[in-house]
Order: structure tokens, then C-alpha cells, then sequence
């Protein structure tokens, strides 16, 4: 059992000169305090994508334009697609890396580790403060010079043709790259450097080690995407062609160029909400996890595999058959260390002493939603099945099973493990609940429809479809709907109700089976942890 | 081959029926496009497609087994190790045998989708002795169709406002019809050369087991072989711009010498010489 020698009397210490307001927000360099500042803003930008969707799905609940029409009546593609665009880049950028690595991350792996801050406290304070800038251009782009219609993915030539807008999105990207690699360059230092005495890495708990993987495979892709939109912004300012063929170019340099970051960044999404279930699910279950070391090194396998796999996003655009085989190859062996996992965690389950409590049952559903996902992918690994799947709504099902509803479901299983930890006051049970059987039910019933609308061929980045598609698109919208009232009730309810109402808890709320070292500390810790550092006895369990 | 045969007689006897029912290149029926409520792929129109179907099928009987039996596993030990009814837990963190399982018996899973998997790749991917080329051009936002082997002239595809449907081709659903299709004959290896003029789009027809991104300065080969005759749609597939949503994609199957017609036509129009027929310049044509 780990222990935390004097963790909680920094309250007694009145020599820190503990800043307050505007000193204590902005010149931050507290992990726990920028791990806030990074929910935040990571709750704000979902509230922003989330309107986005909604206003999707309100357009493509019945055929025909009903909202994204010109004045003079004709439909407004690319308004269309400039929705599209913001709410994906959004959801990426801003929402669930800032929300997963940057709150979570920033709040719990020092916590976790026994150490007391980041290893570059200012470096974290930029690492936020680069987001909130980055979040604005983007914002911008969308108004800008007509707006930037292009995808998430800002696949040339018809990058080359937006507006002004669309340098606004390379330098969005830029900063919330810079952004990411500080942070990743911090948690690497941190995690290497700064664990508490006896605290081997093959001790480190679950979550540290999937921000670890994660911020290897951040240090690693985001420079290639800096680069590739690098090389973008002087194709379209400065007469380059190195995605332009009249000069020389080529646009599929650029697709390979972004997924080396795009699939690592997939996986750079959904790791930390992995490490967040495997906590979870052991704390739940009262036993440590199944298979630590499989766990562990399932994740490194994961990272180092999902960076050779990236032609997967690009079957259908011409590639060698013999590189596409590879490509296929290469991509269904990423479903092995995934299979570990999720078998590990019903392993860890399997003679448990089972509570169902809030996090756990977003766990639980986390493992069902993602195995869903997961299975699909394995699906359009197949190169020759891709072509019939490619760009439809099977794609977009698949990847918000992963994602909206795998890394999501991960960030609220987190949110409500540690609300009680961050702000000392814990929510009321029955709202939890409502909360996940209400998101539970909208997500499915706005995403698995998809997956018939997909196999009928329908693409993606449409704002209208043939009048056959008509009725699943009824449902999606409906379940995107009941999923948005599901989100404010929980901000309302849940969020703000905690925090002003919620009962006061204590250093360990959730009894034996939370055996990490955030639970030897107050509810909410103190401004300082680990003043005197913990030390992790050899016999510990992870 | 005698399972061959019987096919080549049953498409015959289709072929012939459609030769009755079919009275032009016009008013064709409508084969390909989707209905409501779909829950799954449309039927296959070309032999890929009917290995894609096939692999799909194994693979959807494998993915909803997985998917079952990890929803039943954790029903049950919800279930069964409940703290109501396992108050105590236990210490098992490890077992050797169970994890190698769970490592091996997946990696058996995927080499059996592998091995068809491949086969379809390159059974998909280029023609054998194609009968003739179809060049496509995606424009921002409508499909050009160039015939190299029929003279080179070429067809621009665009899609009929709501009013222009409902005047010229009322029975085509709205947001698939165009005002050209692009016309090929049934049952002939087809080869498609695609590529884009201004930005990418994506070529793609419902039950055709075909989707080719077209670039600027690439081109992309495929093939297919439509079975059937009849009208076929498709719709861009891969964001363009404005237009995205409104450049479909209308093929139009026709027997041989329908097609012949038409080329002859399009030749006329386009003033072109007369050339040898198509029928008289392809060998064998019914693969």
C-alpha cells in the first residue's frame, strides 16, 4: 500500500504566499491549478463543438437545406462545410487533448507519481496559455475570408483555394501544436525525473504510463504536421508546389505527411482515457488491475504500431496494391494489444467485489462503446472492403465510437472519479446516473444508424442527402439531440450543482479499493503536494 | 465450369429480358440507389462487389460475436461478482494461460480475415485484359467521362436542378439525377482512369465495390464489370468544395449495342469520323 508521509499538512505552512485571483489563474504555475484552467477551456470549446453538431444534425434531420441556404435560396455548401470543419478541429484540438492530457494529465500524474509539480512549471503555463490564442484563430477562420470548408484533414488542392481563413487554421494549428509539445516535453521530464522514491516505472500507476505513451507520440507526430501545414502555408502565400503537381508537387505528399500525425493522434486521444478506465475499473472492483505489465506494455505496443499504419486513411487514393497490403496488415495488428486491454479489464472485473458506482458504470460502458468501435475498425482495415466504406457515414460511425464515445466516455469516467478529488465536494449519485443512461442512449441512437447510413453509401460532409436516407437521419438527430440535453443537464446539474451544493468528502472517498497516491491526499489537495515525498514500499500494488 | 455456365445462361436470359423491358438509353430502370430503412450494403452489381459482400458478411458474423460475447462477459461478472454477492474479492492479478489466449486467439482471427482480405486487394485492384477505358475527371462540381477507345470525345455529367428533374427525368430521385450519364455496356471489363482537375473528388457507384479519390497530376486505375443492365448512382466522395453534395454520379448500363448507338451518337455530336463499332473491336466480351 503506497503511503504519503506528511502529504497533508502543507496547510499548516503559511510561508508559500499562496497567489489569489488574477496572479493565481494567469501567472499559474501550479500543476493542479493550469489542470483546471485546461478543463475549463476544455469545457468551453465542448460546448462550442457540441453547438456545432447539433446544428449538423438539425440540418440533416430531414432531406432538403433547410438551414445552410444562401439568400437566394440555393444551398450553401461550403457554410456547410465550414461547420464541419470547426466542429471536428475543435473536438480534436480543443476539446479532448486539452481535456485528457491536459487536465487530467496536468491534475493527476504529478498526484500519482509522488511529485510535487510538473518538472517545468512555466513551461506548463505557456503550454495552456498557447490554447486559449490557438482556439480564437480557429474561431476566426470560420468567419475569415469566407470561412475554411475543408475538413478536419485540410487536404490540399482545396486548401490552396480557401480564403484567408484558412492561414488562420495553420497558425490555430501551430500554436495548439506548440502547445502539445511543450506539454509532451514536461510530462516525459516529469514522468522520467521526478516519480517519488521506489516509485519504479514498472510500479507507476496505469494512467501515468498512458500519459507517458501519449506524450511520446505527441513529441513525435506533431512537428511532422507542423511541418506538412508549414509547407502548406507557403504553397498558398509564398509560390511553393509542394502539394501543387502544375509545379512539380504532389497533394498525396500531403495526406501521407498528416496521417504520420493523424493516426498517431487517434490513438494519442483515446490512450489517456484507457489509462483513466484501467483505474477505475480495478478501484471498483477492489482488486489491483489484471495483467499490470501486459496493461502497460499493450499501450507501448499500441503508440509504436500506430505509427506505421497511417496509409490506412488513404486505400483509395491510388497507393501500390503491395503498400496497401502492408497497410492493411500492419493496421489489423493493432487489434491485438487493443484486445488485451479490454480483456484485461473484464479479467480485473472477474472475482471482484463489484461497485456500480458513477465512474464505473462510464467505464463499463466505455469498454462496450469502445469495443464497438473497435471491431468496425477492424472491418475497414480491409483495404478491399475500404473502398465500398471509404468517406461514408460507416467511417464517421466508427470513429465516434472510438472517439465521442470511447475517449468521452473515458473523460466524464475521469470527471467523475476525481470531481470530489479536484473540488472537494461530490455530486449527488442519481444525477450521475441520469447523466450516463441519458448520453448512453443518445449516443447510440445518433451513431449506430450511421453505420446503416454508411453501408448504403452515404458520404461524409454532405448537407443533403437522397431522399431514401431520409429516416436514419430522423433517428441520428434525435439521438444527437437527446445527447446535448444530456451534456447541459450534466454542466448545470452536475458541474455547477456540485460545486455549489455538493456534500464535502475527504482524502479517500471511494474507500479500499482506491489504492493510488491521490487518495493520500485532502479533498481538495492542498496548494503544495508532497512537500515531504512519498515513498512506495516494494510490495505495492500498481 | 458448369456453375460458370449456368451463370453466363442466367445472364443471358436477364440480359435478354432487360432487351425487352429496356426500350433506349433513356428510360432506364433504376438498379442502383438506396431504399428506405437500408440497413446494410446494396446488392452487388459487379464481381468485386460480390467479394466485398462476401467478406463483409464474414466479417460483420465475426465482429457481432466479438462484440456479444465481451457485452456478455461483462454482464455477467456485473452480475456474478456484484459486491452484494462477492463481498470478498480475490488476489488473481495474473494468469499466464489466459493472457497468452487472449494474444493467440485474436491473431488466429485476424489471419483468418487476412487471407481473404488480400485476395480481394488484388483481385480488386486492376483490370485483366480490359475491353476498353473510361477516363473520369472530377471538376468542381461535375464528372467529365472521356471515351479514348470510342474516338475520344467526352461527356460532362452534371446534376438537373429540381425543376429540370421534374421536366426531364421525373422517376430519377431527387439529389442522383443528372442531365448525362455516363453510359457504358453490360457485362465488359471496364477500365477507369481517374483524376481531378482542380481539387479531389471521389468517384464511387453504390454496388460497384469501386471508390477512386481522383487527384490533380494522379491518375488512379481501377475496373469493373456491371452484370445488369440499368441506371446506377453514386455521389462524390471526398469533400470538394461548394458543390460537394451536388456532383452524383448516374451510370448507365446498356447492352452492347446500345451502347454502340450511343457512342454514335455522342461521335456525331462531337464530330468525330465514324470508327469501327464497338462490338467488332472487342474480344472476348462477355468475361
Amino acid at each position: 500500500m503506497a503511503t504519503a508521509h506528511g502529504a497533508s499538512h502543507s496547510h499548516d505552512h503559511h510561508d508559500h504566499h499562496t497567489p489569489t485571483g488574477f496572479r493565481r489563474w494567469v501567472y499559474s504555475t501550479n500543476h493542479k491549478d493550469i489542470g483546471t484552467l485546461y478543463l475549463i477551456f476544455a469545457i468551453v470549446a465542448a460546448l462550442v463543438g457540441a453547438t456545432f453538431s447539433v446544428v449538423m444534425r438539425a440540418e440533416l434531420m430531414h432531406p432538403g437545406v433547410q438551414f445552410f441556404n444562401n439568400p437566394d435560396g440555393t444551398p450553401n455548401g461550403h457554410l456547410w462545410n465550414t461547420i464541419v470543419t470547426a466542429h471536428g478541429l475543435t473536438m480534436v484540438f480543443f476539446v479532448v487533448m486539452p481535456a485528457l492530457i491536459g487536465g487530467f494529465g496536468n491534475w493527476f500524474v504529478p498526484l500519482m507519481i509522488g511529485a510535487p509539480d510538473m518538472a517545468f512549471p512555466r513551461m506548463n503555463n505557456i503550454s495552456f496559455w498557447l490554447l486559449p490564442p490557438a482556439f480564437i484563430l480557429l474561431l476566426l477562420s470560420a468567419v475569415i475570408g469566407g470561412g475554411v470548408g475543408t475538413g478536419w484533414t485540410i487536404y490540399p488542392p482545396l486548401t490552396i483555394q480557401q480564403g484567408a481563413g484558412m492561414d488562420l487554421v495553420i497558425f490555430s494549428l501551430h500554436l495548439a501544436g506548440a502547445s502539445s509539445i511543450l506539454g509532451a516535453i514536461n510530462f516525459i521530464t516529469t514522468i522520467f525525473n521526478m516519480r517519488a522514491p521506489g516509485m519504479t516505472l514498472h510500479r507507476m500507476p496505469l494512467f501515468a504510463w498512458s500519459i507517458l505513451v501519449t506524450a511520446f507520440l505527441l513529441l513525435l507526430a506533431l512537428p511532422v504536421l507542423a511541418g506538412a501545414i508549414t509547407m502548406l502555408l507557403t504553397d498558398r502565400n509564398f509560390g511553393t508546389h509542394f502539394f501543387d503537381p502544375a509545379g512539380g508537387g504532389d497533394p498525396t505528399l500531403f495526406l501521407h505527411l498528416f496521417w504520420f500525425f493523424g493516426h498517431p493522434e487517434v490513438y494519442i486521444m483515446i490512450l489517456p482515457a484507457f489509462g483513466i478506465v484501467s483505474h477505475i475499473i480495478s478501484t471498483f472492483s477492489k482488486k489491483p488491475i489484471f495483467g499490470y505489465l501486459g496493461m502497460a506494455y499493450a499501450m507501448v505496443a499500441i503508440g509504436v504500431v500506430g505509427f506505421v499504419v497511417w496509409a490506412h486513411h488513404m486505400f483509395t487514393v491510388g497507393m501500390d496494391v503491395d503498400t496497401r497490403a502492408y497497410f492493411v496488415a500492419a493496421t489489423m495488428v493493432i487489434a491485438v494489444p487493443t484486445g488485451v486491454k479490454i480483456f484485461s479489464w473484464i479479467a480485473t472485473m472477474w472475482g471482484g467485489s463489484i461497485r456500480l458506482t458513477v465512474p464505473m458504470v462510464w467505464a463499463i460502458g466505455f469498454i462496450f462503446l469502445f469495443t464497438v468501435g473497435g471491431v468496425t475498425g477492424v472491418v475497414l482495415a480491409n483495404a478491399g472492403v475500404d473502398y465500398a466504406m471509404h468517406n461514408t457515414y460507416y467511417v464517421i460511425a466508427h470513429f465516434h465510437y472510438v472517439l465521442s464515445l470511447g475517449a468521452v466516455f473515458g473523460m466524464f469516467a475521469g470527471f467523475y472519479y476525481w470531481f470530489g478529488k479536484m473540488c472537494g465536494r461530490q455530486y449527488p449519485d442519481w444525477a450521475g446516473h441520469l447523466h450516463f443512461w441519458l448520453t448512453f442512449i443518445g449516443v447510440n441512437l445518433t451513431f449506430f444508424p450511421m453505420h446503416f447510413l454508411g453501408l448504403a453509401g452515404m458520404p461524409r460532409h454532405y448537407v443533403d442527402y437522397p431522399d431514401a436516407m431520409a429516416h436514419w437521419n430522423l433517428v441520428a438527430s434525435i439521438g444527437s439531440f437527446i445527447s446535448f440535453g444530456a451534456t447541459i443537464f450534466w454542466l448545470v446539474f452536475v458541474v455547477f450543482g456540485t460545486m455549489f451544493f455538493g456534500r464535502k468528502v475527504g482524502a479517500n472517498y471511494w474507500g479500499e479499493g482506491a489504492t493510488t497516491l491521490e487518495w493520500t491526499v485532502d479533498s481538495p489537495p492542498p496548494f503544495h503536494t508532497f512537500e515531504e515525498l512519498p515513498h512506495i514500499s516494494p510490495t505495492a500494488h500498481h | 465450369m458448369f456453375g460458370k455456365r449456368v451463370w453466363g445462361v442466367l445472364g443471358f436470359l436477364s440480359l435478354a429480358v432487360c432487351f425487352g423491358l429496356a426500350t433506349g438509353a433513356h428510360a432506364q430502370t433504376i438498379v442502383g440507389q438506396p431504399h428506405d430503412w437500408q440497413i446494410g450494403f446494396p446488392p452487388s452489381y459487379t464481381p468485386v462487389m460480390e467479394k466485398v459482400a462476401w467478406l463483409h458478411n464474414l466479417l460483420l458474423v465475426i465482429i457481432t460475436l466479438i462484440s456479444v460475447f465481451v457485452l456478455v462477459l461483462l454482464l455477467y461478472v456485473i452480475w456474478r461478482f456484484h459486491a452484494s454477492r462477492n463481498p470478498v474479492p480475490t488476489k488473481v492479478t495474473h494468469n499466464t494461460v489466459l493472457e497468452i489466449a487472449w494474444t493467440i486467439i485474436p491473431i488466429l482471427i485476424l489471419v483468418v480475415i487476412a487471407i481473404p482480405s488480400f485476395r480481394l486487394l488484388y483481385y480488386g485492384d486492376k483490370a485483366q485484359d480490359a475491353a476498353m477505358t473510361v477516363k473520369i475527371t472530377g471538376h468542381q462540381w461535375y464528372w467529365q467521362y472521356e471515351y479514348p477507345d470510342q474516338g475520344n470525345f467526352s461527356v460532362d455529367s452534371r446534376i438537373l436542378t429540381e425543376a429540370d428533374r421534374a421536366k426531364l427525368k421525373p422517376n430519377e430521385p431527387r439529389q442522383l439525377a443528372v442531365d448525362e450519364d455516363m453510359v457504358i455496356p453490360v457485362n465488359t471489363t471496364i477500365r477507369i482512369i481517374g483524376t481531378g482537375a482542380d481539387s479531389m473528388h471521389g468517384w464511387t457507384v453504390w454496388g460497384f465495390g469501386i471508390k477512386k479519390t481522383v487527384i490533380p497530376g494522379r491518375l488512379n486505375e481501377g475496373w469493373i464489370n456491371v452484370e445488369k443492365v440499368g441506371l446506377y448512382y453514386g455521389q462524390c466522395s471526398q469533400i470538394c468544395g461548394n458543390g460537394h453534395a451536388y456532383m452524383p454520379i448516374a451510370v448507365n448500363v446498356v447492352s452492347k449495342a446500345d451502347f454502340d448507338k450511343w457512342v454514335e451518337a455522342k461521335k456525331k455530336a462531337a464530330g468525330l469520323l465514324p470508327a469501327t463499332t464497338f462490338a467488332a473491336n472487342t474480344t472476348p466480351a462477355n468475361r
